[in-house]
């Protein structure tokens, strides 16, 4: 009950922000542009016949990940910064006082709030990505493999971040927060691209840096399944190993076992977000 | 045998006073080196307005997020309603307008008023709810967001978010900080009709005159600890004697200081009155300074006020230091 109406209340709030307008804005922006982008595409590929029907399938299916990496990552912006006004500004600004003071347990509240955020979060991977899996297959006629696999994990990726979002906003302010949550998830996504430039020469060691990484933070081994569920599967051979490092060519879909690592990751980051929001003074 | 057996029982229960509003004993809080909150005891009756007084920084603020599960005690207990604060339950029936008054600036007055209903858990009708914002005077505000509202219409909405859901205490942390004189004297009045209903309210407040005028009883704060507590009677008991007198010698002098604490500037005289007095001391004070040859010129009975009463007691605590 009370976690239903503080899950309303913190989409409610999502909802009323200028972050929903500025998530909208960019949305579309992004959408539009690659809308024009893969139009571009298709005249290219009918004025000049430059391109085989599996070619433009492998360039198109590129795009694609290119464009929903922009899409990952103003999810995790948009709710990184959800998070964190969520929980410490209202702490700060003394709109938790009120709420606190009623018979409702911290951990409840907390509950309600991470679930808020992560409908909000899933629901707008879910809405920008099926509009962007149609611009492209109204444009250049690309359906990818899986695509309900592919925004699960964008999905999955989204309420990683927004679970750290939330475990720093009961420590430090809103905007160091949702700063620090931002970061982490780039330096990932580098490590990651290092790891597989380590994979591509074979180096051990810089392959490393990749694979602890996205065990550490699993943002980026996600993107990698989704990235993996969008792209074409004759692109891994078409390309051959001179792509083996490239950062939007995925190797392989996840294993159970990183998908269970996720799964107790989130929980033992929300664990730790309880404590913290339990035993601190507001 | 057993349903009564389990009926006695019951009415014995229900035939004992029911539990104070807030008791809390021994609260201790530091924040680092600072000892913000030291071995604080205090009880609020049901349907009793106590007043919690005190300087910047004596820790009334840290004492009342304590009883609501706000900040977590170092060492002591609470019961709130009879139950240990511990219990979010024990919250049930409070209500709460904090110091630092704040809220979503992205709902309407009426949004706000509703969900503190449903974290409450409370039935609470729309019209009930109306009535509460005509209480503070936000009726033709309802329905627009808080966001636009100035600091002093905030705080009435924080008024209304603390009456909202019928509680048994409320919990007011300086509740007129943002309000002009108007709206003072509204708090006030709301504070009486509260009392009227047998709520009880823990008020702390900088206006001591506020204080003075609703409250049953008053616990005085300073450096975290309590300095002074009791009835208004009790605190202001100590009446004085204010009298021009000429031609005191060492008796009448000792006659004088006999009665009470006696400060002299000049002719004037001021001695302090014994709080158990059944209406002789001035009478019989004045027919032995005259027997003493003294000529009284005037004698006028004074009042202490709570003001002089709070700033006398903290000055006690400061050169006692």
């Amino acid at each position: 009950m009370t976690v239903l109406a503080v899950a309303g209340l913190t989409l409610r709030e999502a909802g009323r922000r200028k972050v929903l307008r500025a998530l909208a804005v960019l949305t579309v922006a992004l959408l539009g542009l690659s809308a024009w982008g893969f139009s571009r595409l298709a005249a290219f590929e009918i004025d000049h016949g430059g391109l085989t029907s599996g070619e433009s399938r492998l360039v198109a299916s590129q795009l694609l990940n290119l464009v929903m990496f922009g899409l990952s990552l103003i999810a995790a912006l948009g709710t990184a910064f959800l998070a964190g006004p969520t929980l410490a500004g209202e702490l700060e600004s003394g709109i938790a006082l009120a709420v606190l003071a009623r018979p409702v347990r911290r951990t409840t509240v907390l509950l309600g709030k991470w679930l808020g955020l992560v409908a909000f979060g899933s629901g707008f991977v879910a809405v920008a990505g099926v509009a962007q899996f149609l611009v492209v297959k109204v444009t250049v006629d690309y359906w990818p493999p899986d695509p309900v696999v592919a925004l699960v994990l964008l999905a999955a990726q989204t309420t990683v971040l927004l679970t750290l979002g939330l475990l720093l906003s009961t420590v430090v302010s809103p905007m160091a927060s949702g700063i620090v949550a931002v970061g982490l998830f780039g330096a990932t996504w580098v490590a990651g691209v290092v790891g597989g430039v380590g994979d591509a020469l074979g180096n051990d060691g810089v392959a490393r840096v990749g694979t602890v990484s996205r065990m550490l933070l699993p943002t980026d081994g996600l993107w990698r399944g989704a990235m993996h569920a969008i792209q074409d599967p004759t692109a891994l051979a078409g390309l051959g190993p001179a792509f083996d490092g490239f950062p939007f060519l995925s190797q392989a879909s996840l294993t159970l076992a990183y998908l269970a690592w996720t799964a107790l990751w989130v929980v033992l980051v929300w664990g730790l977000a309880a404590l913290s929001f339990v035993r601190r003074d507001v | 045998m057993e349903n009564t057996a389990v009926r006695a029982a019951e009415q014995l229960l229900a035939a004992l006073p029911p539990s104070p509003a807030v008791w809390c004993s021994g609260l201790r809080k530091r924040y680092g080196r600072r000892t913000a909150v030291d071995d604080v005891s205090f009880t609020v009756d049901r349907g009793e307005v106590l007043g919690l007084l005190g300087p910047n920084g004596a820790g009334k603020t840290s004492v009342i997020k304590m009883l609501l599960g706000l900040v977590r005690p170092d060492a002591g207990e609470v019961l709130l309603l009879g139950r240990p604060s511990g219990d979010p339950r024990s919250r049930e029936r409070v209500g709460y307008l904090p110091e630092l008054f704040r809220y979503q600036p992205w709902l309407t007055a009426a949004e706000v008023l509703a969900l503190h209903v449903r974290l409450a858990g409370v039935r609470v009708t729309d019209d009930e709810r109306r009535e509460c914002l005509a209480l503070v005077g936000l009726a033709d505000r309802a329905g627009d967001r808080v966001g636009s509202f100035s600091k002093g219409m905030q705080q009435r909405l924080g008024l209304a978010v603390a009456l909202v859901a019928r509680p048994e205490l409320v919990v007011l942390d300086e509740p007129t900080s943002a309000l002009d004189p108007i709206g003072r004297v509204d708090v006030r009045d709301l504070v009486l009709s509260l009392k009227a209903r047998g709520v009880a309210v823990l008020l702390n407040s900088h206006l001591i005159g506020e204080v003075e005028r609703v409250c049953d009883r008053v616990v005085i704060l300073d450096r975290g600890r309590v300095a002074a507590a009791g009835t208004l009677a009790e605190l202001l008991g100590a009446r004085e004697l204010r009298l021009h007198l000429t031609g005191v010698e060492a008796a009448a002098l000792a006659r004088l200081a006999g009665t009470g604490a006696l400060t002299r500037t000049g002719d004037d005289f001021t001695v302090a009155l014994p709080a158990e007095d059944d209406g002789t001391a001035v009478p019989d004070l004045v027919a032995d300074l005259i027997a003493l040859g003294v000529r009284v010129h005037a004698v006028e009975p004074g009042r202490i006020s709570l003001e002089e009463r709070l700033l006398g007691i903290l000055r006690h605590e400061e050169e006692a230091r």
